[in-house]
């Protein structure tokens, strides 16, 4: 086990570092340059050099770099350009929204996909089964972001029990903070929960193929006692790794959710920076959210080893 | 064949179809503004309704059905015209370092939050139709070579490969005469899927105003035109989005249905 962790760990920071040089490089080949952006294109040259000079622009590319990753590992993201705010703060205020967002559509879409998954293993090839499968097959196919304009449609709109946009915040209480999450939310776990409910069937059917189930069943369990005591325990596991992927999809996916509820996350920050050409922004929020999901993705394989002692030879 | 595939293939080419008649015909021009013909509930003269501009939708829905082809189709050839040699080469010299050394890339483009970097490289780059295929297709690029070199791996123990190998054949030759034409099935319903996802990955970058841009209609783009106007016209909202479900879900169950007609084992299990 041991041996195994020194071994993803070691790929981790690999990922890491060549997903850092990747983000850099993207952003210094970007056309446009930050200074003149700021002082448009009627600056002076002289005060063009000072601005350079104090945004640290001026330096080598190799230095930039180093300064940048240097900053990053000490908490320090820089400052951003148009804001002229510590980006680590900018960063901090906006992960209040995304990261509440997606635990909270990652809640939901367990909600509704276990239930759903159980419910089609139970009743294989009945007309129950191929409702929640064709539901699932429906699930897959809506754009997320469409379902957020249809959810406004008739919640906020028609209905008026949610805000159609906008952030109420968290100071107004837990209940007006959820409350202006739950639609994007809702929209986010739609397509998640369709894919989970599947992976949950197949890996149930699988489960109830195996001997010990038959055993089970034989010692006088009936059906729905050996799925439950023998049965979900083993099926939880490729189910749990579909969850940990699914928190760093949803992560990404709040990016466009975002834009449909102006809600003011860590992807209106992105977008806001990228029109603003505030490249520190950008580039720190990227390689923030690529070092949450290659580090979730490292912490699921890792529980998956410990929990399954066969994966551990096969890295 | 089975319920799925049918629906599938109807699905799908109901949507291949309305994008190549657009090269011929429209009944409308999808770009011939008409203001006092504006948003128009879907009737007789105009099937899906007019747009804010008078535009009809019909038209736009039908060359939107152009670009978002266009997009996924070149995104998945990217993916497949670099994975699938990947794969087949990782899977020739399995082991070795050339192997490892792929593999481990195919994994770190993996981890990726592909969403993330493709946002980040069109808004880099700038928006467009062009950036859009890059940035999906990257992401579809390990997406092949690992289910390449999964399925050559275990072709590579069989004993026709060994008896071409006995008959002299390099390993390139074999990989491209025996190990392809065996893959092709696994590829082609790969390929399926990949091209559903493409097609929503190009809606979202689209609907973000990172995707193709105007005057080529996509049906993302006229989701984010309709946002504002989804309270008194909602089939602008609608009508594009029942275009792309219409089209994923066909791509999808044709995937499903492709899977269990090529694969024999399977049919075999079922009956």
């Amino acid at each position: 086990m041991l041996r195994y962790s020194l071994k993803r760990l070691i790929s981790l920071i690999l990922s890491l570092a060549v997903a850092s040089v990747v983000i850099f490089t993207v952003i210094e080949v970007a056309p446009g340059d930050p200074a003149t952006f700021m002082l448009g294109v009627n600056a002076q040259p002289d005060t063009l050099a000072a601005l350079r000079a104090e945004l640290g622009l001026d330096a080598s590319k190799l230095q930039r770099y180093v300064d940048w990753v240097g900053g990053m590992l000490t908490g320090d993201f820089g400052t951003s350009y148009t804001y002229r705010t510590p980006v680590s703060q900018m960063i901090a205020d906006r992960m209040w929204v995304s990261l509440p967002l997606a635990l909270y559509a990652l809640t939901l879409s367990t909600l509704i996909a276990f239930p759903a998954g159980i419910y089609a293993a139970a009743r294989r090839g009945k007309p129950g089964d191929l409702a929640v499968m064709g539901a699932t097959q429906l699930g897959i196919a809506v754009p997320n972001f469409w379902f957020a304009m249809m959810l406004v449609l008739i919640f906020a709109i028609n209905l008026r029990w949610f805000n159609a946009g906008g952030f109420a915040g968290w100071d107004n209480g837990l209940w007006t903070g959820l409350q202006s999450l739950t639609l994007p939310a809702i929209a986010l776990a739609l397509p998640q929960a369709a894919i989970l409910a599947r992976v949950m069937r197949s890996a149930l059917l699988d489960i109830l193929g195996e001997d010990f189930m038959r055993t089970a069943r034989a010692k006088g369990l009936s059906r729905r006692q050996a799925l439950w005591r023998h049965g979900m325990r083993n099926a939880l596991i490729p189910v749990l790794t579909i969850i940990g992927l699914q928190f760093s999809f949803l992560l990404a996916g709040s990016i466009i959710i975002e834009q449909v509820f102006y809600l003011p996350g860590l992807g209106r920050l992105v977008f806001q920076a990228i029109s603003a050409r505030d490249l520190i922004v950008v580039e720190s929020v990227v390689m923030l959210l690529v070092f949450a999901v290659i580090t979730v993705n490292f912490l699921v394989d890792l529980a998956y080893a410990a929990v399954d002692p066969r994966l551990r030879s096969r890295t | 064949m089975s319920r799925n595939l049918i629906l599938g293939l109807c699905l799908s080419s109901l949507v291949l179809l309305a994008a190549l008649i657009s090269f011929v015909w429209t009944p409308y021009s999808h770009a011939a503004l008409n203001i006092p013909a504006k948003l128009q509930t879907p009737s007789l003269q105009h099937w899906f309704g007019t747009d804010h501009f008078g535009r009809d939708m019909f038209s736009m829905i039908m060359v939107g059905a152009r670009t978002s082809i266009a997009v996924a189709t070149v995104a998945v050839g990217i993916g497949m015209t670099l994975g699938v040699p990947l794969g087949l080469t990782a899977a020739a010299r399995k082991g070795s370092w050339l192997d490892e050394v792929i593999m481990r890339g195919n994994d770190m483009v993996f981890a990726f939050p592909s969403l993330v970097i493709a946002i980040l490289i069109t808004a880099v780059f700038g928006a467009g139709a062009i950036n859009a295929i890059i940035a999906i297709g990257i992401f579809n690029i390990p997406v092949f070579a690992r289910i390449t070199r999964g399925a050559a791996l275990s072709l590579w123990e069989r004993e026709f490969i060994l008896a071409a190998r006995v008959s002299g054949k390099g390993a390139a030759r074999i990989s491209a005469e025996h190990i392809l034409p065996n893959v092709a099935n696994l590829l082609i319903v790969q390929g399926t899927i990949q091209f559903s996802l493409g097609i929503l990955a190009e809606a979202g970058l689209s609907y973000v105003g990172l995707g193709a841009q105007p005057p080529t209609p996509s049906w993302g783009r006229m989701l984010a035109d309709a946002q504002t106007m989804v309270s008194f016209a909602p089939h602008l909202a609608l009508i594009p989005g029942f275009a792309i479900i219409v089209t994923v879900l066909g791509l999808n169950l044709l995937g499903d249905g492709l899977r269990d007609w090529l694969d024999p084992r399977i049919r075999v299990a079922r009956a």
